[in-house]
């Protein structure tokens, strides 16, 4: 049966339990193995040199010194670099970058690879690669938006195309009583998982084993294949868990492939990891944009236009742009849309997804200027987001699968107390005298699907196996999607195995987009029904089952048993229907994806509402988060528990993106000069004093048969502008920059 | 890494016998080890202190003064109950540094000798005066507002990171070394060198010679019944100091009958200024008396490039910090030491 | 020339040949003696991925030279508790979800346990989030963080004033 057909909605026994995660011993015993923990034997160390200019070309290394290093077994330069059977510009396999993998001695960015040392510990490998000592032919490098004139785009973010108009935008700023004609500005931001990218990498022959993080198993296998000329299906990877990818992790990067040319090259396995200095650099970043939002609303408070323009870096040599404009178009019912994208590029590592792409960066600008149109019109900014709540999606007009953003809206509010809220900024104190400011934001994420597969087995001793090569970054996978299956298959969660995080298994698809749940769920959830539709047909068939004869009927399994659906008084053990038909296993495969129609009949997103109190000093300008509530309608939850985490988490990235993160460039040499934790800061525990989350019900009979939408992101989307309001609320000031720090709360 | 040679002595004698140009002491670690993975230190010989017997304890000496040992860890000393009553600011300053596993490891004479975190100069391919002299100055037209507002010069910017210097420098404190040509005290005011044309002469050690001990003279815990770290940062913990200040009354009478006041992030040492103090002397504590004192210490500081607002900043900190210390010592350590988001203050030490 | 001392790892005497004076106690763990529950996170004491209890106290073991520690006692995130007899600390981070990639796990657990022994103030949580900042968790798991220390701090407490009485 096709999953995409609806099914009715089925709160099964694992579903929608706060069952704690399955992967949880494993993690808080030092058990769960991430890529870099593997030795084999034999291995050498490699470490890359990184290039300490942003914009030339490499004149000289001393290959030398490097290798008369004791330890110091091969130096790899763009001289004697083994050859690569693909194209490092290749970009066949989706979502792939351009790579640099020292095709040449040009320097596209700082920290790009440019000699490889391969050496017998880690700590030969490391001193061999400072001793290579790179010179270089330096140009002037282009790494502010500032330093480089904007261009079309080429290629985008994914999702819209660049540019977009619903409605007369030109009638809509006429008609605008008031309206607001506002800049901000997102700096860079680079993903910083705390697991670096890390590779162990084997060759047997044209086979490759790696050990190594991704997010999608069969892309990344295709990649390497491309890389190395071999079939996709030569390539073996076990990934059990990421130390957090974030959108970084989902396809091979260059100094990845470098360490598996490498191991080609010497026959013997090798293990590369990034430093945390090198994860500023070749594996992508959330580009700094600058967007001009002109919105505009009548008398009534109503919209009558959101005209978004987003100027947003790129690389020298590739091409995504941060889609943030997007973010303005399916969220509030103006009278005219319109949603354009420019690039600049500069010599900086090529951006890509980062955690809400698009939506994180977009929803700051958008929600602190429609503040900001509020504040003009007089009105709450609660109400006037009330007053133009869309009832269908804005621009097109399709009706959307589920929202429930008005409850969100309500909740939150109720929670946090927003009632209590007085108009004036400035105007709040507390008991110790610092400035109180309350905001709130909208958040909006769609609701997509990838594609997956997966295979469930049932045995004759009432256990299942169920597989999808499915990728667990912290989100929950190990957990939810065991769920999902358990109730696909009718049996408790304990007796079902489940078994992911290797390439062999069937594709589970990407893990990004927050669509993983929805898609290698749905593909889990299908291969169970398919079980089921088997099982039906065989206990049909069987004259000692009491199903025997309801081959046209519809089965359902529920608490280890067959039933006939609407026939209660009907039913059979489902080991007991196996054994009698032999006791072999019996297989059933699915697939999750989502049909172009369904897609298009209606718009998919999750959404959200956040309300902000922040506390800053009223003379030193110090700023902290005091209270976060964030209240969010995703469609059905599987686990709350593991949900709301997700949603904790992407808040706090909210409080990360508002004051904290920001790579900072040396404009002379393009070096990022706080490239480490102690300069590039991201929020330690005692920044996030209080988190509250709401998860709001909402059934979705549309978006996929679990109705799962997806969690993992939304939580920046309007965290971000509620601080920006709050800090406003607070002090009177709007800071149209982001991050908002001290400096922008004094003179 | 550079590969370099080991060495563990037993006695500050061995220790000393040790050391040759291009050798380093090394303490906690914190700081040298990372320094070392960062091509910035170079060392030929690594002179470990770990086994050095004699550096470890906190000694009540005759006239009251307070000897500390320079292996004593900065956790230690803060978990020294009778030391932090007595001087509680370096107590909070201390806390409001690093983290729980830094305090762990490092050690009090580490933390003095603990090099700037000037990006500039962490970069080894980067210009820097101070790793190597004649080389020019990066950080001067570079980013980040982490540089200093006095006591700069054309050579350098750089500030001192530490917390616990600040308070140090305030009581002025003293600091115990011993050398090849026997033994001497610096006074902390003396100990940090700003940078002038030397900005590689960060302290004022001679070469091989090394920190015993550091002292808290007899009369420095006059000030523990008002007595404040405060800093502001950019995050809540874990962050150097954007601006802080140590403030110390001796109370008589509701009159301020002494006054200490140090700022730190401002300069290539904890900034300290006579006049701002005795400005205080004979007063009852007022805001604007402290503005007054705030003002005079951070006389002659350069806005530089754009941080008319770091002077700003600096100033009100400072002025905070007095206000903090004249409402008198918490009672118990805030939870977030030295931070303006510590809860206000509720019960008094009364010294 | 290498250098032969002797650890106390995980409650079990090691000897230990280090052909390398420049080998982190980290590093010494990961690569050298198999033990990869300490992770790797910024190498520089700046993230805490990398806390182990030396000598009963929590340390970075990126900034400690493995050479130093001849005779010390460590304790790593494979001693502190077993999958059948986990840790307080190790327990009560699974029930309060204080992880979701896990890779700061082992660091926030052997932080957390050094906290608590510290003499930490359970009942404040603000004193819990200010104690685990050295530890940062990019998934952003804070929340159930603190919960978790609370709890295994006050489950510890009354633990030891069972055994005391």
């Amino acid at each position: 049966m096709p999953d995409t057909l609806a099914q009715p909605m089925r709160f099964g026994s694992s579903s929608g339990q706060p069952v704690t995660r399955r992967d949880g011993i494993a993690k808080v015993t030092g058990d769960a193995d991430y890529a870099a923990d593997h030795s084999p034997s034999g291995m050498l160390h490699a470490v890359y040199a990184p290039a300490a200019i942003a914009r030339g070309r490499v004149t000289a290394m001393n290959t030398v010194a490097a290798e008369a290093h004791p330890g110091v077994v091969r130096v790899i330069t763009p001289a004697n670099r083994p050859a690569l059977q693909g194209d490092p510009a290749d970009k066949s396999v989706m979502f792939t970058f351009r790579i640099e993998v020292l095709q040449d001695d040009t320097v596209r960015y700082a920290g790009q690879p440019v000699a490889l040392v391969l050496a017998e510990t880690l700590e030969a490998a490391t001193e061999g690669a400072r001793l290579l000592d790179p010179q270089y032919a330096v140009e002037v490098p282009r790494v502010t938006l500032a330093d480089a004139e904007s261009e079309p785009v080429a290629g985008q973010g994914f999702g819209q195309p660049a540019d977009t108009t619903h409605g007369d935008v030109d009638a809509g700023h006429a008609a605008a009583a008031r309206s607001v004609d506002v800049t901000y500005t997102t700096a860079a931001q680079y993903h910083n998982a705390m697991e670096p990218h890390a590779i162990v990498a084997q060759w047997e022959g044209d086979h490759l084993s790696l050990d190594v993080p991704t997010q999608a198993f069969a892309l990344s296998c295709a990649g390497y294949a491309r890389y190395f000329g071999i079939p996709a299906e030569n390539v073996t990877i076990r990934c059990p868990y990421l130390g957090g990818g974030f959108g970084s992790k989902a396809i091979p990067a260059g100094p990845l492939v470098l360490a598996v040319l490498a191991a080609r090259d010497v026959g013997r396995p090798v293990k590369l990891a990034l430093t945390r200095k090198q994860m500023f650099g070749p594996v992508g970043h959330r580009g700094a944009t600058e967007q001009r939002l002109r919105i505009g609303a009548d008398g009534e408070g109503r919209l009558s236009v959101i005209d978004h323009d987003n100027v947003a870096e790129t690389s020298t040599f590739d091409d995504f742009v941060e889609p943030a404009a997007n973010a303005s178009q399916g969220l509030y019912a103006a009278g005219a849309l319109r949603s354009r994208h420019r690039a600049v590029r500069l010599d900086v590592g090529t951006p890509g997804p980062m955690r809400a792409p698009g939506e994180a960066s977009g929803s700051a600008a958008l929600e602190c200027a429609m503040d900001e149109l509020a504040e003009a019109s007089g009105i709450d900014p609660l109400e006037f987001r009330l007053r133009n709540y869309a009832e269908t999606e804005p621009g097109t007009g399709r009706p959307y699968s589920s929202k429930a953003l008005r409850d969100c809206y309500l909740q939150g509010a109720e929670r946090f107390g927003w009632s209590g809220r007085p108009s004036a900024p400035g105007t709040m104190r507390d008991a110790s005298g610092l400035l109180t400011g309350w905001g709130m934001g909208t958040a909006l994420f769609p609701a997509p699907m990838f594609a997956a597969q997966a295979r469930a087995t049932l045995k004759a001793d009432g256990t299942a196996l169920v597989e999808t090569s499915a990728a667990d970054m912290g989100q929950g996978a190990w957990t939810a999607l065991a769920q999902i299956a358990a109730d696909s298959l009718g049996l408790p969660l304990d007796a079902v195995e489940f078994r992911a995080g290797h390439s062999s298994l069937p594709d589970g698809g990407v893990a990004g987009g927050s669509g993983h749940t929805a898609t290698a769920g749905g593909a889990l959830h299908a291969a169970g029904l398919d079980v089921v539709r088997q099982l039906g047909e065989i206990a049909a068939a069987d004259p000692e089952s009491p199903l025997h004869g309801a081959g046209n009927a519809q089965f359902v399994a529920r608490d280890g048993r067959l039933f006939v659906e609407g026939d209660e008084g009907r039913s059979d053990a489902l080991a007991d229907i196996l054994v009698r038909a032999g006791g072999a296993p019996l297989t059933g495969t699915g697939r999750g994806a989502r049909a172009p129609e369904a897609a298009a009949a209606h718009a998919m997103y999750s959404h959200g509402a956040v309300f902000a109190e922040v506390k800053v000093d009223p003379d030193l300008g110090q700023i902290r988060v005091s209270r976060l509530v964030g209240a969010f309608a995703a469609g059905r939850i599987i686990n709350p528990k593991l949900a709301e985490s997700q949603l904790f988490g992407g808040m706090i990235w909210g409080v990360s993106f508002a004051l904290h993160e920001e790579a900072k460039f040396d404009r002379r040499t393009g070096r990022i000069m706080n490239a480490d934790f102690a300069g590039y800061h991201v929020p330690v525990n005692a920044d996030v004093p209080g988190l509250e989350v709401i998860m709001v019900h909402e059934d979705d009979p549309h978006v996929n048969p679990l109705g799962v939408k997806g969690v993992g992101e939304i939580g920046i989307v309007g965290t971000v502008g509620a601080i920006g309001n709050a800090i406003r609320h607070a002090t009177g000031r709007r800071v149209r920059r982001f991050p908002i720090r001290i400096e922008g709360m004094l003179g | 890494m550079k590969s370099f040679d080991f060495v563990q002595p037993r006695t500050v004698a061995e220790a000393l016998a040790a050391w040759g140009p291009g050798a380093v002491w090394l303490g906690g670690g914190t700081s040298l080890i990372d320094l070392m993975k960062l091509g910035v230190a170079q060392p030929d010989v690594v002179i470990d202190l770990g086994r050095v017997a004699g550096m470890r304890s906190v000694d009540v000496q005759g006239d009251g003064a307070v000897r500390i040992g320079a292996l004593v860890s900065n956790a230690d000393l803060t978990r020294d109950a009778a030391f932090a009553a007595r001087f509680p600011m370096v107590a909070e300053a201390l806390l409001s540094g690093a983290s729980g596993q830094l305090r762990n490891a490092a050690t009090v004479a580490g933390n003095l000798m603990q090099h700037t975190r000037c990006a500039y100069f962490q970069d080894a391919g980067a210009a820097c005066n101070r790793r190597d002299p004649g080389a020019g100055c990066d950080a001067q037209g570079g980013v980040g507002g982490g540089v200093a507002v006095l006591g700069a010069s054309p050579a350098c910017i750089a500030v001192n990171p530490s917390d616990f210097c600040v308070p140090l420098a305030a009581l002025d404190a003293v600091v115990e070394v011993q050398g090849p040509e026997g033994g001497r005290e610096i006074a902390m005011a003396d100990f940090h060198l700003l940078p002038g044309d030397t900005p590689d002469r960060v302290t004022a050690l001679a070469p091989g010679e090394l920190i015993v001990a550091l002292r808290l003279p007899a009369g420095a815990d006059g000030f523990a019944g008002h007595s404040r770290y405060l800093k502001v940062r950019d995050r809540t913990s874990f962050a150097f100091a954007t601006a802080s200040a140590a403030a110390g009354l001796r109370m008589e009478h509701g009159r301020i009958a002494e006054a200490r006041l140090a700022l730190g992030a401002v300069a290539a040492k904890p900034w300290r200024v006579a006049e701002a103090e005795a400005v205080l002397i004979g007063q009852t504590p007022d805001a604007d008396l402290f503005d007054r004192a705030a003002t005079i210490a951070m006389a002659g500081a350069e806005p530089g490039d754009d941080l008319a607002w770091k002077i700003d900043l600096a100033r009100k900190t400072a002025v905070r910090a007095l206000c903090l210390a004249a409402a008198g010592t918490p009672a118990r350590m805030p939870a977030l030491p030295a931070s303006v988001f510590a809860e206000p203050a509720g019960e008094k030490v009364h010294a | 020339m290498p250098l032969s001392m002797t650890l106390t790892l995980n409650g079990a005497a090691r000897d230990v040949v280090l052909d390398d004076p420049r080998v982190t106690l980290l590093d010494l763990l990961r690569e050298r003696l198999d033990l990869t529950g300490t992770k790797k996170g910024c190498d520089r004491g700046q993230c805490g991925a990398c806390t182990v209890l030396v000598n009963g106290r929590r340390v970075n073991s990126c900034l400690t030279l493995a050479a130093t520690l001849d005779g010390a006692e460590v304790t790593t995130i494979e001693g502190l508790g077993t999958a059948a007899a986990l840790h307080p600390v190790q327990a009560a981070f699974i029930e309060h979800d204080g992880f979701q990639c896990g890779y700061c796990t082992p660091g926030q657990i052997m932080s957390a346990a050094g906290l608590i022994s510290e003499g930490l103030d359970a009942e404040d949580p603000e004193r819990i989030r200010e104690g685990m900042s050295g530890n940062i968790c990019r998934c952003g798991a804070y929340h159930g963080i603190t919960l978790a220390v609370q709890e295994a701090a006050r489950r510890m407490a009354a633990d030891g004033q069972e055994d005391a009485a």
